[in-house]
């Protein structure tokens, strides 16, 4: 699936709920099935700055595609979290680059977290493109 | 005296419904809401008087320096200041104690001093003196807390010495919700000839402040947590320190005469009011006090003495709630924790039921760190707030942890 049939996909799950209690179980069992990071990696050096809660990022680069793995103390946070990997991890960085996430307004992520918790999720983003980047560069240099 | 119903009626904004459901606001360490006379009062000095105070030769700007000059007798009167020229506005808390920090700092701090806080302050009253004692190398002395959240007052009495400038002690923890000591603390300070300030940011909203009687050097708070506008704050000093000590910032309004060889000051308390001050919001202070009297602050303290054991016993009850701060003496604030469960998923799950709590560190992360823990979800009551609210809590929290566990 592209990044954007993924994105619908999600759109579709979260539509079936009228109740932004319902929508937060949702997230709740997301975070729950999010796997576990390697330990090793549960280190400042991959703490991404801006949330509130807690939030560990993983990348794996095999020289094609990027691999994310991820985690947070907060279990909604952890949901969030898997949302993004199931959008965008396992891609190329080209892809990633190129992505416009309009899942996050479209189920509503933006408007109903906080926004110190927006401000998270699109550090989330932001850190997740600074990765692709990085690894678009490398290849080039090689 | 007035009822629950017809208090609640006078604040505007506790009618208003969040995600459809009645607001319960439970946010008012961080500020308080406001009562609609205070809210008309900062209307009409826009509507009908606007005018800068204390310059012109004009009715408009006779009547907003005469409404201005009666906030700052409210103030006096309410704290019990035994003069106006002790009555010092500022833009708030962080306001007042930054520039007590710059001006006695300047005057009395030199190398090797020391200063002496509580381990519950807020940062407003840590990082002030912090910056203080870079610039000077003065250093500072903590007053370590027992598990209860409250000051161990042998081991603050130890850390007096010769050494000791100034002790700077909140009356309030806004953390834990504990009481200080600070009628004891200043005594002993004072048997030492050591000047203390008192922050009053969480104190003067929650019973009688006597600062004649409390006999404190300097007392600091903010209007905003008191149900005043934001953007105005105290500073009161005892006269014999705000005569010594030099301005804080210079501008307009605190001059006497100005050439360019030498400026001479404006007498107490202009000297400590450069530049335009924020008189709309200090004439809305002045409404606010009013209204707390007319409450009666002694109803109040009752009220909200209610509130904090009913909700104690209340959250108690839950099992897996853990609070913290657990001293005789509070005011109706609630630090806690549900086991394994974090506090942000919490405030995110009782804010959907319309329950406004606060998460994080509170600004006093050496609280925290005495515990061992990145923060607590504070629920800081007031006299508005009812059992009803209190019972809904109790079953906001069932259901995050029927969600989470």
């Amino acid at each position: 699936m592209t990044i954007n049939q993924v994105q619908d996909a999600i759109i579709e799950d979260f539509s079936v709920f009228d109740d932004w209690m319902e929508k937060y179980n949702l997230l709740i069992d997301m975070g729950k099935e999010l796997p576990v990071i390697d330990p090793r990696f549960k280190t400042k050096n991959y703490l991404i700055e801006g949330c509130q809660s807690k939030v560990w990022l993983h990348p794996e680069f095999n020289g094609q595609k990027i691999t994310f793995s991820a985690d947070s103390d907060a279990l909604i946070t952890r949901g969030i979290v898997a949302l993004l990997i199931k959008v965008l991890s396992n891609r190329t960085p080209d892809e990633i680059i190129s992505s416009e996430l309009y899942f996050i307004d479209r189920i509503g992520l933006r408007q109903n977290l906080s926004p110190t918790r927006s401000n998270g999720l699109l550090s989330m983003v932001r850190q997740i493109k600074l990765y692709a980047i990085a690894f678009k560069t490398m290849i080039k240099q090689e | 005296m007035k009822d629950i119903s017809e208090i609640r009626a006078d604040f505007p904004v506790l009618r208003r419904l969040v995600y459809g459901k009645p607001l319960i606001y439970f946010d008012n360490g961080a500020t308080t809401q406001k009562p609609e006379s205070v809210i008309e009062a900062v209307k009409e000095v826009f509507t009908t008087y606007n005018s800068n105070i204390h310059r012109g030769v004009h009715a408009l700007s006779d009547k907003a320096s005469e409404e201005y000059e009666k906030a700052r007798e409210k103030v006096r009167s309410f704290i019990n200041a035994s003069k106006r020229e002790e009555v010092v506005f500022t833009s708030g808390t962080t306001g007042s104690i930054n520039s007590i920090a710059f001006t006695f700092g300047e005057r009395y701090i030199k190398r090797g001093d020391e200063i002496i806080l509580s381990h519950l302050e807020h940062h407003s009253n840590i990082v002030p003196w912090q910056l203080l004692c870079e610039r000077k190398g003065a250093e500072l002395r903590i007053i370590p807390i027992n598990d209860k959240g409250e000051i161990l007052f042998d081991e603050y009495l130890k850390l007096l010495s010769r050494k000791t400038k100034l002790v700077a002690v909140t009356q309030v923890s806004n953390a834990l919700g504990t009481i200080l000591p600070v009628r004891k603390i200043i005594e002993a300070a004072h048997s030492l000839n050591i000047p203390v300030l008192v922050d009053g940011a969480q104190g003067v909203q929650h019973g009688v402040v006597d600062v004649t009687a409390m006999d404190c050097d300097f007392y600091v708070f903010s209007g905003h947590k008191i149900y005043g506008p934001t953007g105005i704050g105290v500073m009161y000093g005892k006269e014999k320190w705000l005569a010594a000590l030099p301005p804080y910032q210079g501008g307009g309004d605190m001059v006497e005469n100005v050439t360019f060889e030498k400026t001479t000051y404006n007498e107490l308390p202009f000297k400590f009011e450069a530049g335009t001050m924020n008189y709309p919001a200090a004439i809305g202070l002045g409404c606010a006090l009013d209204y707390v009297l007319s409450i009666g602050r002694e109803n109040i303290e009752a009220m909200e003495q209610d509130l904090l054991h009913y909700a104690t016993e209340k959250l108690s009850r839950i099992k897996g709630l853990r609070i913290y701060g657990s001293s005789e003496k509070k005011i109706p604030t609630i630090s806690f924790l549900l086991d394994g469960i974090h506090q942000y998923d919490t405030v995110m799950i009782l804010d959907k039921m319309g329950i406004a709590v606060r998460t994080g560190t509170h600004c006093a992360q050496p609280v925290m760190a005495r515990y061992g823990i990145e923060g607590t979800v504070r629920a800081s009551l007031c006299f508005y707030n009812t059992k009803e609210e209190i019972e809904m809590l109790g079953t906001g929290i069932e259901k995050v942890l029927s969600m989470f566990s």
